[in-house]
Parts: C-alpha cells; sequence; structure tokens
C-alpha cells in the first residue's frame, strides 16, 4: 500500500488517505471518497456528486487538464499520473491547474514518484505525493528545501533571484 | 563580461551539493542506474566506450582567462591533460571517473563552471554569435539576452523533463554566424523600423535521422518578452511532444507535423493566457546583465599599424595568418583573432591543457582577459589591439597554434565519432586527420579558397554533415567503417541541407573521393566562386561522375 504525504502549510507530513483510487473495471464502493480515471469519471462522476461522494479525478498525461475546467470546483483532488518517471507532461498539468485554471484543491502526484523530481514537482503546484521509493517526509523536507534561490517564478511562491536582486538581498 | 554575482554562486554550491548526495545515493543503491541516469545526464556525464565523458557548460561560448586556466587545470589533474571543443561550444573531458565528478564540480564551481543542463531531456546550453560585442554588425549583443535565457531556464520545473534534448542559438546579426535554423529555436536580433530590438523566431530546426531547417514562427518578437514567449513554445511542445518514440520525439517533429502555421498558432494562443508580467525580466534585470557586457577600455588607435604592415611583407606565414584567422573588429585599431584547433593531423577541437594556460595568459595580456568558443571547434580572442598582434601571434605559434586555414580544407569539424562515443557507427577523426593532411600545404588550400567539410561519426549529426559543404557521416556496413558523402549544404544565411551524392566510400577511399571532388570544382569554378556555389550552379553530375569513376 502507497502511504500518502500531504505538504500542509508548506510542511510534509504523513496523511490518512479518505479516497480510494477506483479502476475502471473495478466496483464502486458504496461510500467514501473515491479517485476516477476522467473516463469513469465522465460517465459516473455526476451521480456520485449529487449523492454527496467526495471525487477525485485521476489525469493520464496525455489528458488536457483543461477537459476538467468546469467540473473543478467540484471536485475533492486531482491525481496527475506518472506512467513513467521521466515523463514530465504532469508539471505543464499542474501549473495549468494552479495557474490557469485557478485550482486550489490537492493536486497529488501518483505512479512512477521519485524523491529526486519532488522538487520541480512541488515547484509546479503538486502538494501530494504516493512516492514509489522509501521517500518519507523527512526525505520530501530535505529535497525540497536544497536550494536557496530559485532563477525563475513557477506555481509556487518563491521569489526568483532576478526580484532578490532588485531588492538588494545577499552581498549581490 | 557576465560575472557570477552571490546569487549565481550559491546556485552552484546548491547543486554541486545535490548531486554529491545524489551520487551518494547511487553508489549506496538507494537508486537504480535507470533512476539515475537523468540526473546525472543533467549534470553532464555521460557512460562512453572506455569511461565517462564529462561535457561542461561554457554559456555563449564566453570563458575568462581564470575559467580556461581552471579547465586545463581539471583536464590534467582528473583526465589525460587536454579537453575537446565541441560544435555546441562546451568542452568535453573524456577520461572521467564517476567518484572524482564532485570534486570536478566543485573544483569548476569556484570560477563559474559547471556542467548543468550539458545533457539530458532539458533546456541544454544555449549558443550566441561567437563575435559577439566585437562585431560591428551586430544589432544587439545576444549575450544579454542569452544570460537571461541562461538563468531562466537553468532548474525550470516544468521543463526539465521535456521529451527530448532542447538546443538554442541566438545570433545577433543579419549575416547570421550561429547556424540557427538548425536549432530547436533559433533566433536572430532584429531592429523595427521604430527602432525597437526584437527577435526573429524560428522553430524546429534539427539535424540527426531527419534534418529540417526550422521556419520562422515570428517574424518580430519585441525583446522584453523573449522568456514569456519561449516558455509558450516550451508549454505547447512539453504538452505534445512525442514521448512514445526517441527518434520523433524532438520539436521539429512537432513542428512538422503540426505545419509551421499551426504550430504558431498554438504558440501564439498559450502566450496570449500566459502572465507575461510574471515571467519576462524586469528592465532593470536586463539593464544590470547588460552592463556586465560593457565594451572593455578600447584606446583610441590607428586603423592601420605600420609593424603590422611591415612583419605581413616580411614574413609570409604571418600575412597568411592575418589573411585567414585575422577579423575586422567594431572599433579601429583593433581585431578578432581566430585561433585554429584544427592544425593537420591534429584532432580537431582538442586543446592541451598546456595550451589552455598559454590561451589564458594570452586572453589576459592583450585580450581583455576574454576568450569565445566557436562552433566550428575553434577558439578566439576577440578584441586584440592591432599592436599587440605580431605579439599573439608569436605566442600562439609557440604552442602550435598559429595554422593559418580559418574557413579552409583542413579546418574540419568532425565530432568525436568511434573513438570515444557510444552511439558511433564509424571513426570522424581519422578522416578528417588524412584529408587535413592531404590539403594541408598552404598554396593548394589557398586556391581551394573557403571549403566547410564537417564530419560525423553516426546519423545523430553532431559533427553537422548535413551542413557542410561537404558532408561526411560513418555508416557501418557489416562491420566496416563506411562513409556517405554530400554537397551543397551550410548552415549559414546560405542555409541548405546537402545532396547525398551516391552509394556510401569505403573509409580508405574518402581521401581520394573528397581530392576527386575539388579536382572537379576547380574545373568548374569560374574566377573567384566558392565550392559551394560552384556545386550549387553545376549540379550533381560532373561532381558523382568524378568521385565514381576513381573509384572504379
Ligand atoms: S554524431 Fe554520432 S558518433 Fe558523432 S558524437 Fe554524435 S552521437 Fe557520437
Amino acid at each position: 500500500m502507497p502511504k500518502l504525504i500531504k505538504l500542509i502549510d508548506g510542511r510534509p507530513a504523513w496523511a490518512e488517505d479518505p479516497f480510494l483510487a477506483v479502476a475502471d473495471e473495478d466496483a464502486m464502493p458504496g461510500q467514501g471518497g473515491v479517485i476516477l480515471s476522467l473516463t469513469r469519471f465522465q460517465a459516473e462522476g455526476e451521480g456520485l456528486l449529487a449523492a454527496g461522494r467526495a471525487v477525485g479525478v485521476r489525469l493520464e498525461p496525455s489528458e488536457a487538464v483543461e477537459g476538467l475546467a468546469y467540473d473543478l470546483p467540484r471536485l475533492a483532488m486531482v491525481a496527475l499520473a506518472f506512467p513513467k518517471f521521466r515523463d514530465g507532461r504532469q508539471y505543464s498539468q499542474a501549473t495549468l491547474l494552479r495557474e490557469r485554471l485557478g485550482y486550489t484543491g490537492e493536486i497529488r502526484a501518483v505512479g512512477d514518484v521519485l524523491r529526486e523530481q519532488a522538487n520541480y514537482m512541488v515547484r509546479c503546484g503538486f502538494d501530494a505525493f504516493e512516492f514509489n521509493d522509501n521517500t518519507g517526509p523527512e526525505e520530501l523536507a530535505y529535497v525540497t528545501h536544497r536550494f536557496r534561490h530559485v532563477y525563475q517564478r513557477a506555481a509556487d511562491d518563491k521569489t526568483p533571484i532576478f526580484v532578490e536582486r532588485m531588492k538588494g538581498g545577499a552581498d549581490a | 563580461m557576465y560575472r557570477y554575482d552571490a546569487f549565481d554562486a550559491e546556485m552552484l554550491q546548491d547543486r554541486t551539493a545535490e548531486f554529491t548526495d545524489q551520487v551518494r545515493r547511487r553508489v549506496a543503491g538507494d537508486m537504480t542506474e535507470d533512476q539515475f541516469k537523468p540526473l546525472r545526464l543533467m549534470n553532464g556525464l555521460y557512460m562512453q566506450l572506455h569511461a565517462y565523458m564529462l561535457r561542461v557548460a561554457i554559456p555563449y561560448g564566453t570563458l575568462s582567462g581564470a575559467q580556461l586556466r581552471r579547465l586545463g587545470h581539471v583536464a590534467r589533474t582528473w583526465d589525460r591533460g587536454f579537453g575537446h571543443f565541441t560544435t555546441r561550444t562546451n568542452i568535453q573531458l573524456n577520461w572521467i571517473k564517476l567518484k572524482d565528478a564532485p570534486a570536478i564540480l566543485e573544483s569548476m564551481a569556484e570560477v563559474g563552471l559547471h556542467a548543468i543542463q550539458t545533457s539530458g531531456n532539458c533546456i541544454r546550453n544555449i549558443t550566441a554569435d561567437p563575435y559577439a560585442g566585437a562585431n560591428a554588425e551586430e544589432v544587439d549583443d545576444p549575450r544579454v539576452w542569452v544570460e537571461a535565457m541562461r538563468q531562466w531556464s537553468t532548474f525550470h520545473p516544468e521543463f526539465s523533463y521535456l521529451p527530448r534534448k532542447f538546443k538554442i542559438a541566438i545570433g545577433a546579426a543579419p549575416n547570421d554566424r550561429t547556424a540557427a535554423r538548425i536549432y530547436d529555436i533559433g533566433m536572430k536580433m532584429r531592429r523595427a523600423r521604430d527602432g525597437k530590438l526584437g527577435f526573429e523566431v524560428m522553430v524546429g530546426g534539427g539535424l540527426g535521422r531527419t534534418p529540417y531547417l526550422g521556419p520562422t514562427i515570428r517574424e518580430f518578437l519585441p525583446a522584453e518578452h523573449l522568456l514569456s514567449y519561449m516558455t509558450a513554445i516550451m508549454r505547447v511542445y512539453n504538452r505534445h511532444g512525442r514521448r512514445d518514440n526517441i527518434h520523433k520525439a524532438r520539436i521539429k517533429i512537432l513542428v512538422a507535423s503540426l505545419g509551421a502555421e499551426e504550430f504558431a498558432r498554438q504558440v501564439e494562443t498559450e502566450w496570449e493566457a500566459l502572465d507575461k508580467a510574471a515571467i519576462d525580466v524586469p528592465e532593470a534585470e536586463i539593464a544590470r546583465i547588460r552592463a556586465s557586457f560593457a565594451s572593455p577600455a578600447f584606446k583610441t588607435l590607428p586603423a592601420i599599424n605600420d609593424a603590422v604592415e611591415a612583419l605581413k611583407a616580411a614574413s609570409r606565414p604571418f600575412a597568411q595568418f592575418v589573411k585567414h584567422n585575422v577579423l575586422a573588429h567594431k572599433v579601429p585599431g583593433y581585431v578578432i583573432v581566430n585561433v585554429s584547433l584544427k592544425a593537420p593531423g591534429e584532432v580537431p577541437g582538442d586543446c592541451t591543457s598546456d595550451q589552455m594556460d598559454a590561451i589564458a595568459d594570452l586572453a589576459e595580456r592583450y585580450g581583455f582577459d576574454e576568450t569565445r568558443v566557436h562552433f566550428d571547434q575553434n577558439l578566439i580572442l576577440p578584441h586584440v589591439a592591432l599592436e599587440d598582434l605580431p605579439a599573439v601571434y608569436e605566442g600562439l605559434r609557440a604552442i602550435g597554434l598559429a595554422t593559418p586555414n580559418i574557413g579552409l580544407t583542413s579546418d574540419i569539424i568532425a565530432c568525436p565519432g568511434l573513438d570515444y562515443c557510444a552511439l558511433a557507427n564509424a571513426r570522424a577523426i581519422p578522416v578528417a586527420q588524412e584529408i587535413a593532411t592531404r590539403f594541408a600545404d598552404m598554396e593548394v588550400a589557398e586556391d581551394i579558397g573557403e571549403l566547410r567539410i564537417k564530419i560525423s561519426g553516426c546519423i545523430n549529426a553532431c559533427g553537422h554533415h548535413h551542413v557542410g559543404h561537404i558532408g561526411i557521416l560513418g555508416v557501418d556496413k557489416k562491420g566496416e567503417e563506411f562513409y556517405q558523402v554530400s554537397l551543397g549544404g551550410s548552415g549559414l544565411e546560405d542555409a541548405r541541407l546537402g545532396d547525398i551524392i551516391g552509394p556510401a566510400i569505403a573509409g580508405p577511399k574518402v581521401t581520394d573521393a573528397i581530392e576527386a571532388l575539388i579536382n572537379t570544382y576547380k574545373k568548374e569554378r569560374t574566377t573567384g566562386e566558392r565550392f559551394v556555389d560552384t556545386y550549387r550552379r553545376v549540379g550533381l553530375a560532373p561532381f558523382k561522375a568524378a568521385v565514381y569513376a576513381e573509384a572504379h
């Protein structure tokens, strides 16, 4: 069983997972939060939401986040799948969810999620992780604080170096 | 030139610490080689035929004396006392041990050198016009913009796991010296009629298996929006570039399959939706970067120097050096000195640690402490006072680097090929050495005039063979080295991909074939016509006939 790590106020901690990932061929559980594929959400989401269930959607990297624009306010979370850790489309998906679609709920990395990519994920707006390696909250905190600065703006609130320079920070 | 400030230095320190930790995890078995590979690649470490190769970034090809000397030191201490300058204006060290990598990175970081993003599926080291800041024709100093892009693209969280590697070049003048159309993104600086500064943007060029010259997707991009527009291009590519087939993953395939117009439309739509103000760097930061590239304190000097004229008359080698290796500078009384790393018989682009030290000395003494790397695998002293030219020439001669062959037959580009590269089909270096040696005679070479021969050891085309006046590509035929020859290519203003002349030629016959091509040119040319222009005028037939007649 993968364990969930969430960023709470930017600090990583183990978290209870209130959702069950339901595969397309699985029977729908009678209660509790569920994470569905986009296809299954399109078929059954309306009914579940009407019944007051918490519903999250798992997007594959080839699926456009814009397709969720209408439903986002009703979703309990969005999971972005990494079929391989080297796939990089999810960084754009997360960025667009945060910056273009204004989504403020949970964005969870699932699949082949590894420690050494986690800092970029956080910068692009991910705030929940199901790691596929032995990463715990401490390790996650470590890799996301390795760099004292960033060169560019992203979906996080870090101040880029060009702004730090103008403020006359460091002894630049 | 740009010197790293405290922020840049801290970024390098943090990166070195990060990589040291990643190496530790790998050695401890906490990561698989598959998981480690993209991390080491993004630090320029390749596994090659015999050892690890470390590729060091040289942003916009510019090096201070201290940096060049440090490269010499690294090569001497942890390698075999030489390095190899590449067509990407990087330097490669071919005999590195993984365990030494952290120490090497630390040593380099002390002088602002690094190997960040010199490999991997990310935005690579960005190249610029090699004569930036010295060339009278330039619209603006491209290094200002490349430095802004270097910072923006470094550890970019969204664009570090792209479908494939990504290479960018910025040309400074109407006369393109960067081969901009063969890059994933090529740009050329322009001024609008109202004087506003901007770029022509070309996307989707590239060599390799499916070569394309990049089409222009925007005639004029206002300079201040460079980074937001780049973000739009990168995002369209990151989302829609193919990831199912490594041979179809470059942006050129996406641009070709959508068509340039549709690709441009998607980029424009994305760009309109972006928060430009958040991404584009403010004017004050551009001004700060610009100040660091301010012209050195040039003196007022006469445009003609009598001592130089006298030496030209007295010494034939010096006169040849001036004719072929020395270019006009934007400031009267100064010149640009090209340093050929192509002495016939030597490995193209190789430079020993001692030579690096000596060039660093010359740069500090006579060249405002600046050297450049040219993508033709040569070096440049961009700002030399004419009155110092004899001393610089002597200094170069003393270390065997005064070969007056820039742009001539023996100034050959060759990739590392089968001597080093794990992907190679055939050797490239010995082919270059043999051709260069046969056409080493200055009288012969001057009679032939400008001729750009480019050699790659496989279809990945690191030697840019598609855009050689003569291109030579190594192919493997049942374990034997054969070479496919093409004619008429160019990566510059007259950009064109070369035409393959016929069946591949056996290794030992290549130099004869090149000689047959050159003899045909001599027969067909009109007065003053270059090889490539003769070929383009008369076509393939006589060249082909000559090569394959001699082969029998
Ligand atoms: S062209 Fe091929 S052989 Fe030459 S360096 Fe590139 S990958 Fe290696």
